[in-house]
């Protein structure tokens, strides 16, 4: 019973991650239709950019900053310069391209840091609190998920009481009368690149401390199983990348910890073809509106 | 009398295949002009190309004085141009209100959009029961209202409308119809109308632009045009 | 699972792009009739390898070795091309159904190793496995992906892709872990005498692979089956309309294309006499991908440009290493890391610039170049 809560509050923090990564993609799913192929990598990029900053500074939240501003930066200019510019005429088209700046990043973090693994620091002890002879969460744990549940938060917020949230989900579900009602589709559009990958670079923060540490490759795991998360909580819907994030994370706890580590990547593949086959609109999908 | 919008050798289409040649008419100021014609006339794209949805092959459109090339499609609302397009076109997925609010977010004046809000409500009282509610939980008539409403919210100067009696009951169209000739008369807004339903549309209508796989046909006032059997058996198929 | 938006576009493209058009056979002169055109893919085979065969008795063994290499890479381009370009089907985990190949040839010949059997038959045999093994595996990855769209499809092939080199470790008794397994280098026959350079003959037996999967895939192409599969990629519902069983063609491009991939990856191993799990990581997926997109999506022409670029330009960073005298640290993350950023940069500048690729290029310039013959998607 101890070690089955303790991989719940385990995975609860992973989850919390999964999440927060999960709701990047559905963020860019909804405004431009796409899975962005490249989030993992894009991720580790503004970690990099973090955990100099870090290792300069000394200081772990100016890290944290930079990181989610370069990530703002990183998304609109991978807008602004190259999805922008991708044709329409063959829908695999962007995925292309993501898969080639997923190469391209890679490489470059491999050339300018080199392929080793770096330390990244944990700004709170990672040994997890004992509370009345439990093991439950650590003091990173409890970062972790408070961090991801302000953010949760404080995006549905901005999407559903602010002027710009209303602009962005109005371009992103018919931006061609969003348009003639004087909204800047395309302007929205990269403010929700910038958004997601701001998200991304914040989970990018989170995850590297709890794994090996920072390598070009660091959220390539990631990136599939907030994918799994998405599609288990529908691409099209926020709430369900969060819930979705969660499960996954609950799960893969469970199967880790019972099944033994070898066995989890296998469970990833095995939940998401589970999800796709049963499920394909996610566990959350709700008829969506039919169109006359 | 100025003509408000003033269209000169319009053509366009969609790639290379042309939809529209050589489209010229005009629309005085405070009128409703109707556009007619059979189904693949080319009234949609004339819309589209008249907001900037479509790129213009050829010609040009003056409107209030001032060519329209190369203004951006989001500007012309600022401009007093608001176009309602094919289909109802609200966003399915906002409520009422929402669809509401995003018709005068480019406003300045809050407190006109905010005054223009609810003068719709009144004016079209089944939405402000509905507020709350999403748009693809409207019915035809009432996303009508809300896709009609939306676009006053912006105190237009012209009106470019889309089939506004498609799916809706005669009673409905009747009163849409009847709005609009009281828009013009009082607040001196231009309408341009493009409908199927020819008889509804004559019936407020000061002129009619009859089209004809892409060609304008005749322009011609309203009552001629309801006069004119060779005309109507021709084009307008009653 | 696809979002209609409320407007329908109206669809921009000329008539003469529809399905159905494509379905019609083509103005006389164009393809002949079916058996001429086996006939002249026969002989373009016998030329081109025989033009191979010749090379290959000038190389010394590092570059005979490279051609290998593009032959086993041309194996899987080929079947790859044929899914993406012409099926529509983005499938990013052809780098581990090469992996399947290569991990049964291992196998099979450990096999035939530890029962002391030997023979020349072992080699084909093996490599015949291989293909059937995976397109086995094939036919499940196809089953899920019939009814899988984009970007879906994409993912669940990703996570294939990132997470099959993990079952090495998971089944560690089977397939060795990191290690990999090895088994017994090819030699040549007995017949071509004492002092046959081997990798001219490794050549030989990837040339023979690829030519005949290059023919196999050619008249595949030109087949009633390669026509249905453009129809599904064009438009799912006018190709059921005109009575294609949609699933089916899917499952079965997927298998054919498994096929190949799998031969190519049994090819890939007989040239090292080795596998191991690093060799197909995701990064292979993604180079196979970047080979059919640099030569065009669904040309066979272009699998052979992007099978030859794909061998010569992961030699670059050696090459540039060598030429330059660099500091020690970073020309050793040059050597990992610049073959990835070129194929990188190659896949985003491809798709913006020139979505045809080599191929498609080539194809509207010579179109240019004599009038008369417009230039065809294929």
């Amino acid at each position: 019973m101890d070690r089955f809560l303790f991989l719940t509050f385990d995975g609860l923090s992973t989850g919390a991650v999964y999440a927060a990564f999960a709701l990047a993609l559905v963020l860019i799913w909804r405004a431009a239709r796409l899975v962005n192929f490249a989030q993992g990598a894009m991720a580790v990029a503004t970690a990099y950019v973090g955990y100099a900053v870090v290792s300069v500074t000394g200081s772990y939240w100016l890290g944290l900053g930079a990181a989610v501003l370069a990530g703002l930066a990183l998304g609109a200019l991978v807008e602004r310069v190259l999805m922008r510019f991708v044709g329409h005429a063959n829908p695999l088209n962007d995925v292309i391209v993501a898969l080639g700046l997923v190469l391209l990043i890679q490489a470059v973090l491999g050339i300018v840091f080199g392929n080793e693994y770096r330390p990244a620091a944990a700004p709170f002890d990672t040994d997890a609190l004992t509370v009345g002879g439990i093991a439950a969460m650590s003091p990173y744990d409890l970062w972790v998920l408070g961090a991801v549940l302000v953010v949760v938060a404080l995006l549905g917020l901005l999407f559903t009481r602010t002027p710009i949230g209303l602009r962005m989900r109005a371009s992103a579900f018919a931006p061609e009368v969003s348009r003639l009602l004087g909204v800047n589709v395309g302007r929205m559009l990269t403010v929700g690149w910038a958004l997601a990958a701001a998200v991304g670079a914040l989970a990018g923060m989170l995850v590297v401390p709890t794994g090996l540490g920072l390598h070009p490759h660091a959220m390539d795991l990631v990136f599939v199983v907030a994918f799994t998360a998405a599609v288990v909580g529908g691409l099209d819907s926020p709430a369900g990348a969060v819930v979705g994030g969660l499960l996954v994370g609950l799960i893969l706890s469970y199967v880790t910890g019972y099944l033994g580590p070898d066995t989890t990547p296998l469970a990833v593949l095995v939940l998401l073809l589970a999800v796709l086959l049963v499920r394909p609109g996610g566990l959350f999908s709700s008829v969506r509106a039919r169109h006359v | 009398m100025t003509a408000i919008l003033e269209v000169e050798a319009l053509s366009s289409g969609y790639g290379p295949v042309p939809v529209l040649r050589d489209v010229t008419f005009s629309v005085p100021t405070g009128s409703i002009a109707a556009v007619l014609g059979a189904n693949g006339a080319g009234k949609t794209t004339l819309l589209r190309t008249l907001s900037g949805l479509l790129r213009p092959t050829g010609g040009r459109v003056r409107y209030d004085g001032a060519d329209l090339r190369g203004v951006r499609v989001e500007h012309l609302v600022r401009r007093g141009l608001a176009h309602v397009p094919e289909g109802r076109g609200i966003v399915a997925e906002l409520t009422v209100e929402e669809n509401l609010r995003l018709g005068g977010l480019w406003r300045r004046d809050r407190a006109d959009a905010r005054r223009a809000q609810d003068e719709v409500y009144q004016l079209f009282e089944p939405l402000a029961r509905r507020r709350r509610h999403a748009g693809h939980q409207l019915s035809g008539g009432e996303r009508q209202m809300l896709a009609l409403g939306r676009a006053l919210i912006a105190r237009p100067r012209l009106l470019l409308l889309d089939e506004p009696s498609l799916g809706l009951a005669p009673r409905v169209t009747a009163q849409i119809m009847a709005l609009l000739r009281r828009l013009c008369d009082s607040d001196g807004l231009t309408v341009l109308l493009v409908e199927q339903n020819v008889r509804s549309a004559l019936s407020v209508a000061d002129q009619g632009v009859v089209m004809s796989l892409g060609r304008v046909v005749t322009a011609t006032p309203a009552a001629q045009l309801r006069d004119d059997v060779t005309l109507r058996h021709a084009y307008l198929g009653f | 699972m696809t979002a209609t938006q409320p407007e329908v576009a109206p669809d921009p493209r000329p008539a003469a792009a529809s399905p159905l058009r494509r379905l019609l056979p083509g103005p006389p002169g164009a393809a002949g009739p079916r058996g001429s055109t086996l006939l002249r893919h026969l002989v373009l085979a016998v030329l081109a390898g025989t033009a191979v065969v010749l090379l290959t008795n000038q190389l010394p063994p590092y570059q005979n070795l490279q051609v290998a290499r593009v032959c086993a890479f041309l194996c899987v381009t080929a079947g790859y091309t044929v899914l993406v370009g012409l099926n529509g089907q983005l499938s990013l985990g052809h780098g581990a159904l090469m992996a399947t190949g290569a991990y049964t040839v291992a196998l099979v010949q450990q096999g035939f190793e530890e029962r002391a059997v030997q023979g020349r038959w072992i080699l084909p045999l093996s490599l015949l496995l291989a293909a059937a093994v995976t397109a086995v595996a094939g036919l499940v990855i196809g089953l899920a992906a019939a009814r899988l769209r984009g970007p879906y499809l994409a993912g669940v092939t990703l996570a294939v892709a990132t997470l099959v080199p993990a079952l090495t470790t998971i089944f560690t008794d089977l397939f060795n872990g990191e290690q990999g397994l090895r088994f017994p280098a090819e030699t040549p026959p007995a017949f071509l005498g004492a002092y046959f350079q081997p990798e001219r003959w490794l050549a030989w037996v990837a040339l023979l692979a690829a030519l005949l999967t290059m023919l196999l895939m050619a008249n595949l192409v030109r087949s009633r089956f390669g026509r249905s599969l453009r129809a599904v990629r064009d438009d799912e519902v006018a190709a059921r309309l005109a009575g294609i069983h949609v699933a089916r063609n899917q499952v079965l491009a997927f298998v054919v294309s498994a096929a190949c991939a799998g031969l190519g990856g049994g090819v890939y191993a007989v040239l090292t006499a080795t596998v191991a799990p690093g060799k197909f990581s995701l990064d292979l997926s993604l180079f196979l991908l970047m080979a059919i997109v640099i030569g065009g999506l669904g040309s066979l022409a272009g699998a052979v440009w992007g099978a030859v670029l794909l061998v010569a330009l992961q030699d670059l960073p050696s090459l540039i290493t060598e030429t330059f005298t660099l500091p020690s640290g970073l020309a050793q993350r040059l050597e990992g890391n610049l073959a990835l950023a070129v194929f990188g940069l190659i896949l985003i500048v491809v798709m913006l610039v020139a979505p045809g690729g080599l191929q498609g290029a080539a194809r509207t310039l010579t179109a240019r170049l004599r009038p008369g013959r417009p230039a065809t998607r294929r």
